[in-house]
């Protein structure tokens, strides 16, 4: 009979804050994975923890700066992304990302993330999707699909949700891609790419979401979504993000489709600098 | 071109818009963030053309909710940072001027107020925020706020409000008014030696050991501050916080976190607070004013004296905190209060809180300024009714 064995310690303990473990997220969650990810990420990049700044804002993927064993500012609702502005233009030397979800950067913080990536500014956004407002319980946002239940659309929801690579894309973010929660390598391997892609990039992740949006959608567990995701999921290699391919919806048996969908070298965002005539 | 001057050391004809950004450059802000809106404009544009000579930052945020946020972020980083905007940007400034207070991180916010409530009177005067400043943001804080009167105080106040919001480590309100924003006066920039600079406390450990970034152990109960990328791998959140920075929801975490703010600022009132006397030694009437209406209530309390009537004027030079020692000092000798201000009576209300009596208001809504006449007359009232 095999015996379990315990360890003191786990090779992230030096990224993520242990003494803050028990987390606050739920079983079946796929944040606690985009979180690993994340500071597995900063273990293999070239720079030093130090020199890393995670920004989140309000919501349940805002927790992640207060988990991450690095410089990390726990910001108000939707204003991480102005607020990791004024870090990286003071301290441009330090790699400021920002981790929050689908609620905070595309609604109520839907203007930032527009104008920041229309600038082109040196800034790593890390968005976990999960199609509802999870904290406070399971209601509906920008994310939501059309005809999805919330515990604010007992109807359905009425709205068409936001396409969050085409809008990227539109407005000029250098690198686009969407994964799943299920997609650990990939989405590392993103975070990592993203690190050294000077410009804004947006990462964009599906994650099951059990308590606040499965049990409005029959969808039993977080297994149960991770299952659909692999079910569903396409690989697109194309750089297509027109919208209609784009839309997600779990109920229907479409294809997910994931992949980089933008990556490109646009001009990134630098304060005017006056040069020094002799 | 060559990099420009930091402190343009001269005696200068400017506005006090102008006043107020070359004041934040003389007192080493690099990095402002701010939305274009009448009366203040003048300081993001003349800001847009100076920051970049002096290696600064300078943006145009997509609003004021991001203005806010981003000098929030850039005194994180420990840079000097500021904004500036009127009425309807402080509202939304708001939300993260709350932030400040909760992180205990440094910046100056300017209001050049104009007529309000809501889109109001873009293009003239106002002093109506002056309990938005106090109040504006949700919970129990305390805030300061300074009040110029002239482009000089734009200057002089704008440098004393980075050094009391780096003292004290709290977001620091400069609630100016169209009248003195775009009043052009004399301003007497000095030798850069001159000008006073007030460090941050820092941390005295180094990096790597167990520190505490929010333990305040000194008497005046600021914690020192740690920027990003220092190394200390700090956690700021606008949760409730332990010394140690994690969240703590419980309620005794709460009442020390929000009694050391509020006890923070109270405890150090002194050095924050200034206010101007004339003729108060023998005054048995006192106007109380502050901003461009102290210009016409020091014009009054001049004219009533040549009428012989003992009044004398205490301008508020800063609004938050209130004086209060003051106030209650002068409470205990004088007969009679008149708050002269361009609201309908928010600084009457906190004279009548702390002198503990009904004070006569002279009050307009906004739009113009109050003239010394009104002001005069309140006197010459005030003076029947103690001389009888």
């Amino acid at each position: 009979m095999t015996q379990a064995t315990f360890t003191d310690s786990h090779p992230l303990d030096q990224i993520i804050r242990s003494d803050r473990m028990p987390h606050i997220w739920c079983p079946g969650c796929g944040i606690g994975i985009v979180m690993h990810c994340y500071a597995q990420a900063i273990l293999e990049y070239s720079l030093p923890a130090e020199k890393h700044v995670v920004v989140s804002g309000i919501g349940c993927s805002g927790r992640v700066a207060g988990y991450m064993n690095i410089d990390s500012y726990h910001t108000t609702h939707g204003r991480a992304i102005p607020f990791a502005l004024g870090i990286k233009l003071t301290k441009p030397e330090l790699m400021v990302t920002v981790f929050s979800g689908d609620g905070d950067l595309a609604a109520i913080g839907g203007n930032h993330l527009i104008h920041a990536a229309r600038r082109n500014v040196d800034i790593k956004v890390i968005c976990v999707n999960n199609f509802n407002y999870g904290m406070t319980g399971g209601q509906v946002g920008p994310t939501t699909p059309k005809g999805a239940f919330g515990t604010t659309a007992p109807y359905g929801n009425p709205e068409q949700p936001f396409n969050l690579p085409y809008l990227l894309a539109a407005v000029g973010a250098n690198f686009v891609s969407r994964w799943t929660a299920m997609h650990v390598r990939q989405v590392k391997e993103d975070i990592l790419y993203s690190f050294s892609k000077p410009g804004f990039t947006f990462i964009e992740v599906l994650a099951p979401c059990p308590v606040g949006f499965g049990k409005s959608n029959d969808i039993e567990d977080g297994l149960e979504e991770m299952e659909l995701y692999r079910q569903r999921s396409v690989l697109v290699c194309d750089g297509d993000v027109r919208a209609e391919g784009l839309v997600i919806d779990l109920r229907e048996e479409k294809p997910i489709y994931v992949g980089r969908f933008i990556d490109r070298d646009l001009a990134v965002y630098m304060p005017v600098k006056l040069e020094t005539v002799e | 071109m060559m990099p420009g001057r930091t402190v343009l050391t001269a005696k200068h004809f400017m506005n006090g818009d102008e006043a107020c950004a070359e004041g934040a450059l003389a007192a080493g802000c690099r990095f402002f963030a701010g939305y274009p809106i009448t009366p203040s404009t003048e300081i993001a544009e003349h800001l847009a053309r100076r920051l970049p000579e002096v290696n600064g930052v300078f943006i145009q945020m997509e609003d004021e909710l991001a203005s806010m946020a981003a000098i929030l972020g850039a005194s994180a980083a420990g840079s000097r940072s500021m904004t500036a905007t009127s009425g309807p940007g402080l509202s939304l400034m708001m939300e993260n001027i709350g932030l400040g207070v909760m992180l205990e991180l440094p910046c100056v916010v300017v209001d050049v107020q104009r007529g309000s409530p809501s889109t109001g009177l873009p293009t003239m005067a106002g002093q109506a925020d002056v309990m938005q400043a106090r109040w504006g943001t949700h919970g129990d804080h305390e805030i300061a706020a300074y009040a110029p009167w002239s482009p000089q105080e734009m200057f002089d106040l704008t440098v004393l409000s980075f050094n009391v919001a780096d003292r004290y480590r709290l977001p620091v309100l400069l609630m100016s008014d169209e009248v003195v924003g775009h009043m052009v006066e004399k301003v007497v920039i000095p030798p850069a030696e001159q000008i006073q600079y007030w460090e941050r406390k820092r941390p005295t450990s180094p990096p790597g050991s167990r520190f505490d970034p929010f333990r305040a152990d000194d008497e005046d109960l600021v914690p020192p501050i740690v920027h990003a990328g220092e190394g200390y791998r700090i956690h700021y959140t606008g949760l409730t916080h332990n010394e140690h920075g994690y969240p703590d929801m419980s309620a005794e975490t709460h009442n020390r976190l929000v009694t050391r703010l509020v006890e923070k600022v109270r405890r150090n009132a002194d050095q924050i607070i200034r206010t101007e006397g004339y003729y108060l030694d023998d005054a048995r009437i006192v106007v109380v004013s502050f901003g461009c209406t102290a210009r016409s209530a020091r014009r009054a309390v001049r004219e009533a004296r040549q009428l012989n009537i003992p009044v004398g004027l205490l301008r508020l030079i800063s609004l938050w905190p209130f004086p209060e020692h003051i106030v209650r000092d002068l409470a205990q000798r004088v007969d009679d209060f008149i708050v002269a201000e361009m609201n309908l009576g928010q600084m009457s209300r906190e004279v009548e809180r702390v002198a503990r009596r009904e004070v006569k208001g002279v009050h307009h809504a906004g739009g113009a300024m109050i003239s010394p006449e009104p002001i005069l007359e309140a006197i010459v009232e005030s003076a029947k009714v103690y001389s009888a």
